[in-house]
């Protein structure tokens, strides 16, 4: 601004917000690891609740399913995602119906979506009825069942897909914006068909905002909790569910804390991986 | 010329497609809410309810405790809403007028606070409020979600803030008026839809909050708090109703807050 002397009004007025988000971000990012690594009793530094999680019998598997979801879902997702933005941004008459659409599930609750699918997928379900009367099957097929640990990850990713997609693709969308339309026509006049377009100019440009949805996405998505209970219950652990579990079902706080701080660190960890190797040639930052 | 069309034809045929896989789900949870008992039994199902009933719905609105949850749900967000915006429009403000130092690193950490693990963050504020003997009420568990809301609505405030032009406000003070009445009288009128969007934003960011509900209450329980701690035993009509009780706001809130999806989820790279 110009001629103002350092004036206090701006620090006034953010001040009330930094205090918050010290007390309800900074404090229980600390504690998180001050519970999951400092004894209840004495308060000496102790690996015993991060052991005890490890050799917990779902632990293994709630990594590893986390996982497995996790590179299983996000590539759907940026498909799926990408083909809604370019068709969002195709100039299709009624493109701000589609664009509704596209954005509702971005406010629906991980919850509901995980009803939405589960009416879908449970045993006298949608798919089952469909494929029932079709002939494909005689008797319905038992998708959710614990057995079949293949369909239970599978329902909870089109579950999940379904519900989160419509971020990535708001944030793919607005990427597409910024881009200058005479990067377009050049491309264009130089005789680049759509695939061209799109592989050679749109997706290089999009590049930021890929990544902000990457990242976003992949710490949203260790946190999968709402949609995978009411899809497939007890029938696959997650990291989420199972700190739930800790702390909730076996009232161990400590132990829910150690699954705690292994998701803040995977998310840590992924975003540093997305940054760095994302990171564009010339080297600017997001 | 003929590929053109062709071309274009199939865009629609694409974005149509898009749109189906969003629809039909939420058609098929309506198509379940709105069926009697039997209907949801019966199997296969027909695409539409058969017989059109709203006894599913009513079952599941009698059932004890959901109403009051519902209740709850929205007393909740409300007080979610007021604390956010008390908390979080003066700093929109301070990031739209005011070119302080320090503007960039406070934006960047609203910026990146926005897709904190909530996972991460109850769990010690749970341990926290019992401690202090607050757990299990609508207020503690409303300032929880004022950290999940607070970065969306500093981001929202901040741009429809932005959007009101300066000039008027000098304007005003040129006038006579202090700073204050500048911004009640010119700035806040002209701001309002901006912050109703900001508003709704905010209660479905509550109203749909699971996990952070779950755990910090116990008696007191919001409406997913509740489906989801009674999952495992609640009958499919119980279920299917309160999915589709917890999506339909959804549909209708998206309709007030898609012109703001831009300033929430666009723009991060600046």
């Amino acid at each position: 601004m110009t001629t103002r002397r350092t004036n206090l009004t701006p620090y006034l007025l953010v001040a009330p917000a930094l205090v918050f988000m010290a007390i309800f971000f900074a404090y229980p990012m600390v504690e998180a690891f001050g519970l999951a690594f400092r004894d209840n009793d004495t308060g000496a530094l102790t690996l015993s609740y991060f052991q005890k999680m490890v050799s917990d019998v779902q632990f293994q598997p709630a990594l590893t399913t986390t996982l497995l979801l996790i590179v299983i879902l996000i590539p759907i997702q940026f498909a799926v995602a990408l083909a809604m933005a370019l068709l969002v941004n195709a100039k299709l008459k009624g493109a701000s119906l589609f664009l509704y659409i596209y954005a509702i599930p971005l406010a629906v609750s991980e919850l509901a979506a995980g009803i939405v699918w589960f009416n879908i997928f449970t045993n006298n379900g949608f798919l089952n009825s469909l494929l029932v009367q079709s002939g494909l099957i005689e008797r319905p097929f038992l998708f959710l069942s614990y057995q079949n640990q293949g369909w239970l990850i599978l329902a909870v990713v089109l579950a999940e897909a379904w519900r989160a997609t419509s971020i990535i693709m708001v944030i793919l969308v607005s990427g597409l914006q910024s881009i200058p339309s005479d990067y377009l026509e050049a491309a264009e006049v130089f005789g680049a068909d759509q695939f061209r377009k799109i592989t050679k100019v749109i997706l290089p440009l999009l590049r930021p905002s890929l990544q902000v949805a990457l990242i976003l996405r992949t710490i949203l998505a260790f946190q999968v909790f709402g949609v995978a209970l009411a899809v497939a219950g007890t029938g696959i652990s997650l990291l989420a569910g199972e700190a739930y579990k800790w702390y909730y079902t076996i009232r161990n706080p400590n132990v829910a804390a150690a699954y705690a701080s292994v998701i803040l660190i995977l998310s840590i960890a992924s975003t540093v991986v997305f940054l760095v190797g994302l990171r564009s040639k010339n080297g600017e930052a997001l | 010329m003929k590929g053109l069309k062709l071309s274009r034809v199939l865009t629609y045929v694409g974005a149509v497609l898009m749109a189906l896989w969003i629809l039909v789900p939420i058609w098929l949870i309506a198509v379940s809410a709105f069926s009697t008992r039997q209907g949801i039994f019966d199997f296969p199902k027909a695409l539409l309810p058969n017989p059109f009933s709203a006894d599913t719905m009513s079952f599941f609105l009698g059932a004890t405790n959901v109403l009051p949850s519902a209740g709850r749900s929205v007393v909740v967000a409300i007080i979610t809403i007021v604390i956010s915006s008390v908390i979080g429009a003066p700093a929109g403000y301070a990031l739209a007028r005011f070119n302080f130092r320090g503007r960039d690193v406070f934006r960047l950490v609203i910026v990146s606070t926005r897709a904190f693990p909530i996972v991460i963050l109850s769990i010690p504020i749970a341990v926290a409020y019992i401690q202090l003997g607050i757990n299990d009420n609508v207020f503690s568990l409303a300032l929880m979600h004022c950290a999940l809301a607070l970065p969306f609505t500093v981001l929202v405030t901040s741009s429809v803030f932005a959007g009101v032009p300066r000039d008027l406000e000098e304007a005003a003070e040129t006038l006579g008026c202090s700073p204050l009445q500048a911004f009640m009288r010119v700035v806040l009128p002209l701001a309002l839809p901006g912050l109703a969007a900001a508003t709704l934003f905010t209660f479905v960011l509550s109203w749909n909050e699971v996990f952070a509900s779950v755990i910090l209450t116990s008696r007191n329980r919001t409406l997913p708090a509740l489906l989801v701690a009674q999952l495992d035993e609640s009958p499919l009509n119980y279920k299917y109703a309160g999915g589709f009780f917890l999506l339909a706001p959804s549909m209708v809130f998206m309709l007030f807050i898609r012109k703001y999806l831009f300033t929430l989820w666009g723009r991060v790279s600046r």
